[in-house]
């Protein structure tokens, strides 16, 4: 199962057969005495949207960090789309990349250039992707109005609201047409109109473009509508797996913590 | 009081940066050329510090000059004015004081520029956009204060020159020609290329301090005013300790 031919798969997704996109084993990572990753695993099939909850400063960011290859974990192993992370080249790993788009939690905008110059900056690297005499705007204004803000095309970051800001962050991911989206807490920061907002635009964008994502956040609300299947982080491992439904009935006095 | 802790993180430091360093060394000559980019940065430096300089380098001339002027007198030397001034310009004055006011402007402009970026996670998001962030942010502003401090301080260097003689018109009636003929007459290749040369090493540890305070910058936005800060004192601790050494270097070769 684990050698099957990409392409294959692309053409006709297969219900009962669950192809893994990433998968993490026994992952380990600590700051000098601050152990943040004890021993995690997860995996994200195609097509699904998984959540990671988890409370603030349980290393949420660190993992999805050290899948990317931003942070370098102390052991274990992370394979995305069959390639192990850790063991790639530079040239690899940006190849990589290119199928994995990262939501950053506060944007990550570059507040130097305008919204054009934030979407086509992943372009310049990818050009070869597309033809020789390949018409950025044309690619930058359909993404732009694929989240909605077409006419915001002129504009500096700092003249943009926060929701705005994660809309054209994600519209930034979006641009190189990622397999895999990473969000790191999309609705952190937002009042609960935009936060459904944000939501609504992820649901969007798993039906148009056909992406597997990992969602984290610890927003209840989002974690409810977006999640086909959560995993609780707890103290550097994963405390609990299975549906909200599932997770918000359990007894259990650490995973009822997070429903309340 | 000297702290322990303190002497342990001064030499992590300076551990920091020779790492730092080496890494610019290697993927300075390495490719893509980010020209672009360098050429914005070079505009950005200039464009940043073309009229501080121009001030800064008229009022050296201008305070050298009033200054000097009845120590001469004394001596019923005052012919020799525009070239002890061009002098004393040219090969220490001109140089350092202009590179500390640019260091103060363009090193803690870079520091607080990638230090914002760095805990805005652009930098990260550059990353794992296929861009290598090094390449892009730090070695084209290295590159570029390495070859604009040099031409900001001949520029100022003018402007002192310019300002020395107003004084010299004023005060002795002496004709531009006259003066000018002085100056150049007075300045050896001992004089200015040594000059020069230590001004790339000048701007290239403007460079160097800015990028590298900003780059590691951490702790949200009180670290970003830290590393403008400390961007600053380490520039400028920097510049008087290779100055220490290109005089040394000089005396050595140019025996003057
Ligand atoms: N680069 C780093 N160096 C040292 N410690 C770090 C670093 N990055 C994260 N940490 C530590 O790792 C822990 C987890 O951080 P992380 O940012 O992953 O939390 P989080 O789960 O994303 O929290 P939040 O919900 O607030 O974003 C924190 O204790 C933090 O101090
Ligand atoms: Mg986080």
């Amino acid at each position: 199962m684990m050698k099957q031919e990409w392409h294959i798969q692309d053409a006709k997704p297969a219900v009962e057969v669950k192809r893994p996109m990433i998968k993490i084993r026994n992952l380990k990572k600590a700051f000098g005495d601050n152990t943040v990753l004890n021993g995690f695993d997860l995996d994200l099939f195609e097509g699904e949207n998984l959540v990671v909850m988890g409370k603030s400063g349980t290393g949420k960011s660190v993992m999805i960090k050290c899948l990317v290859g931003l942070i370098e974990p102390d052991s274990g192993s992370i394979e995305v789309m069959g390639k192990n992370i850790v063991k790639l080249n530079q040239v690899e790993l940006d190849d990589l990349r290119t199928d994995i788009g990262f939501l950053f939690q506060g944007s990550a905008l570059y507040d130097s250039m305008t919204v054009r110059e934030n979407l086509e900056f992943p372009l310049r690297r990818h050009k070869k992707r597309y033809a020789e005499n390949f018409d950025t705007t044309e690619l930058v204004t359909k993404t732009l109005n694929s989240v909605g803000l077409a006419h915001t095309i002129d504009l500096m970051p700092s003249e943009l609201s926060g929701g705005m800001k994660r809309r054209i962050a994600l519209a930034r991911t979006l641009i190189l047409k990622p397999k895999i989206i990473l969000y790191d807490e999309p609705t952190s920061g937002l009042d609960p109109i935009t936060s459904k907002e944000i939501v609504e635009l992820m649901r969007n964008v798993q039906r148009e473009y056909k992406t597997s994502a990992l969602i984290i956040t610890h927003d209840v609300d989002c974690a409810r509508v977006v999640s086909e299947r959560m995993i609780l982080l707890v103290d550097g491992v994963n405390y609990a797996e299975g549906t909200f439904a599932e997770l918000s009935k359990s007894e259990d006095e650490k995973i009822r913590a997070f429903f309340k | 009081m000297i702290n322990l802790d303190d002497i342990k993180s001064f030499f992590i430091e300076i551990g920091e940066l020779s790492y730092f360093t080496n890494r610019f060394f290697k993927e300075v000559f390495k490719r893509p050329f980010e020209t672009k980019e360098l050429l914005n940065q070079c505009y950005n430096i200039g464009n940043r510090s073309f009229l501080l300089v121009g001030i800064t380098g008229f009022i050296i001339g201008l305070v050298i000059t009033l200054q000097t002027r009845p120590t001469l007198q004394e001596f019923g030397a005052e012919a020799w004015m525009p070239s002890m001034v061009s002098i004393s310009i040219i090969r220490e004055i001109g140089p350092v004081i202009i590179a500390l006011t640019v260091a103060g402007r363009i090193a803690s402009g870079m520091g607080a520029e990638l230090g914002s970026m760095r805990v805005t996670e652009q930098i990260d998001a550059m990353e794992v956009s296929g861009t290598n962030p090094f390449k892009y942010l730090v070695v084209t502003r290295i590159v570029a204060a390495t070859l604009m401090i040099p031409i900001l301080v001949i520029f100022g260097d003018a402007i002192a020159l310019y300002g020395s003689y107003i004084i010299e018109f004023i005060k002795g009636d002496v004709s531009f020609q006259l003066y000018f003929n002085k100056v150049f007459k007075a300045l050896e290749f001992g004089d200015i290329i040594p000059a020069t040369v230590k001004t790339f090493f000048f701007g290239f540890a403007i460079g160097l301090v800015g990028c590298f305070k900003g780059y590691y910058c951490s702790n949200g936005t009180v670290g970003v005013g830290k590393a403008a800060n400390s961007a600053v004192v380490l520039a400028s601790m920097l510049l008087f300790i290779l100055d220490f050494i290109a005089v040394f270097v000089t005396d050595i070769f140019f025996n003057i």
